[in-house]
């Protein structure tokens, strides 16, 4: 019974968040943020790792973020849930919408509705790149202590370089490159500072 | 016969799409194009223009948005599931094994150093994603104070009263569906 409420929950709060989200996967996050915190199934650090797997493996964002939380919570079945959530939405507006499509594009309703979706994904956005930073940098909130950790220092460096390699204009490096020289760094550097694991 | 043939011939095109794009919808949309128009000739150049706007202003992530409004042109519902069936069944494999995967190493050194180094390169990542996004959208004073709006509801005001994401959203499309009435009909004058 618990194992059917489970999956009834993910199914319905990935629908919700197929459903509101306008402009791609990304402006996903900070609604998906909400709701797998609110029902703990996702530490905030977990779902940065999450964003990660996401950016160095094939598909869509909302398919892969789906797929892991529903994994994470009832395996198979979960994962199965969730996606099917996510993506019943889209499937149904579209196949609503491809039968009279001319008409919807030069609509006024829809063209107003997307003057303030397309701004709201770019804010949404910006507020989950502020909660991730608050995440790597600051995982105990602001207190003095931070600057004493290693961890910060290191997350520091890291971030800057990817920074660099990410807006390096000359070569364009894919960004699985980047994430694997960042996760070679962090293990050289775990080792060499020995930071303390959770 | 024919149908299911198509309906076949589409899943395995969008299949193909779902395995090899990183990075998204936006990544996919060229691919799609190759295979969708230039390959297939299901759909003329400029219909594929169409789709993207659509899937742009429906809800959604982009490539089940193209998937399915491609399958529904080509052949109707059944066409629409075999593509959209397609291209997610790919990344649902994939993260599935990451994710068991994932699960049995978690706990192990490496991989939780490997994090600590990941975590802060996948923040750079996402704030390219968010500049990329700002350069596209319109540079108007909607805009920006819908923008503005967003940040410091879901930022500063949520510390202090929880506010559900979705309210912003709902609040922001409203805005703007307000705001467009207004300007249009001043320009109309």
């Amino acid at each position: 019974m618990t194992f059917l409420l489970s999956l009834l929950k993910l199914f319905w709060e990935f629908f919700k968040i197929g459903a509101f989200t306008f402009g791609g996967g990304l402006a996903m996050l900070r609604l998906a943020q909400d709701v797998v915190l609110e029902h703990g199934w996702l530490e905030a650090d977990q779902i940065i790792d999450f964003v990660a797997l996401s950016e160095s493996t094939p598909g869509p964002f909302a398919i892969n973020m789906a797929t892991y939380v529903g994994a994470s919570q009832q395996e198979f079945w979960g994962a199965f849930f969730a996606t099917l959530g996510v993506v019943l939405p889209s499937f149904t507006v579209i196949l609503i919408v491809a039968h009279f499509y001319k008409q919807f594009q030069e609509s006024h309703i829809v063209k107003g509705l997307m003057t303030g979706l397309k701004p709201t994904a770019i804010g949404l956005i910006a507020s989950a790149v502020i909660s991730m930073a608050i995440t790597v940098f600051l995982p105990k909130g602001l207190t003095p202590t931070i600057f004493n950790s290693s961890e910060f220092y290191i997350s520091a460096v890291i971030f800057a370089l990817s920074l660099f390699l990410v807006f390096f204009k000359k070569i364009k490096i894919p960004p699985v490159l980047i994430i694997c020289i960042s996760a070679i760094l962090g293990i050289a550097a775990g080792y060499i500072f020995d930071v303390p694991l959770t | 016969m024919n149908k299911l043939k198509k309906a076949l011939k589409l899943f395995i095109t969008f299949f193909k799409i779902g395995a090899f794009t990183f990075g998204g919808g936006y990544a996919m949309i060229p691919l799609v194009q190759h295979e969708v128009c230039d390959k297939n000739k299901w759909i003329s150049e400029e219909d594929i223009l169409d789709i993207v706007a659509i899937a742009e202003s429906t809800p959604g992530p982009i490539a089940i948005n193209s998937a399915t409004f491609v399958g529904y042109k080509v052949c109707g519902v059944l066409g629409s599931t075999a593509a959209t069936l397609g291209v997610v069944i790919p990344s649902f494999l994939i993260m599935l094994c990451i994710f068991f995967l994932l699960d049995k190493f978690e706990e192990k050194p490496p991989v939780q150093y490997a994090f600590l180094g990941i975590r802060a390169c996948v923040l750079a990542l996402v704030i390219k994603a968010l500049i990329s996004m700002y350069k596209k959208c319109s540079k108007t004073w909607v805009s920006y104070t819908v923008i503005a709006f967003s940040v410091i509801t879901s930022v500063v005001v949520t510390k202090f009263i929880p506010i559900n994401t979705f309210y912003i959203i709902i609040a922001s499309a409203v805005f703007g569906l307000i705001s467009y009435s207004i300007l249009r009909r001043r320009a109309k004058k």
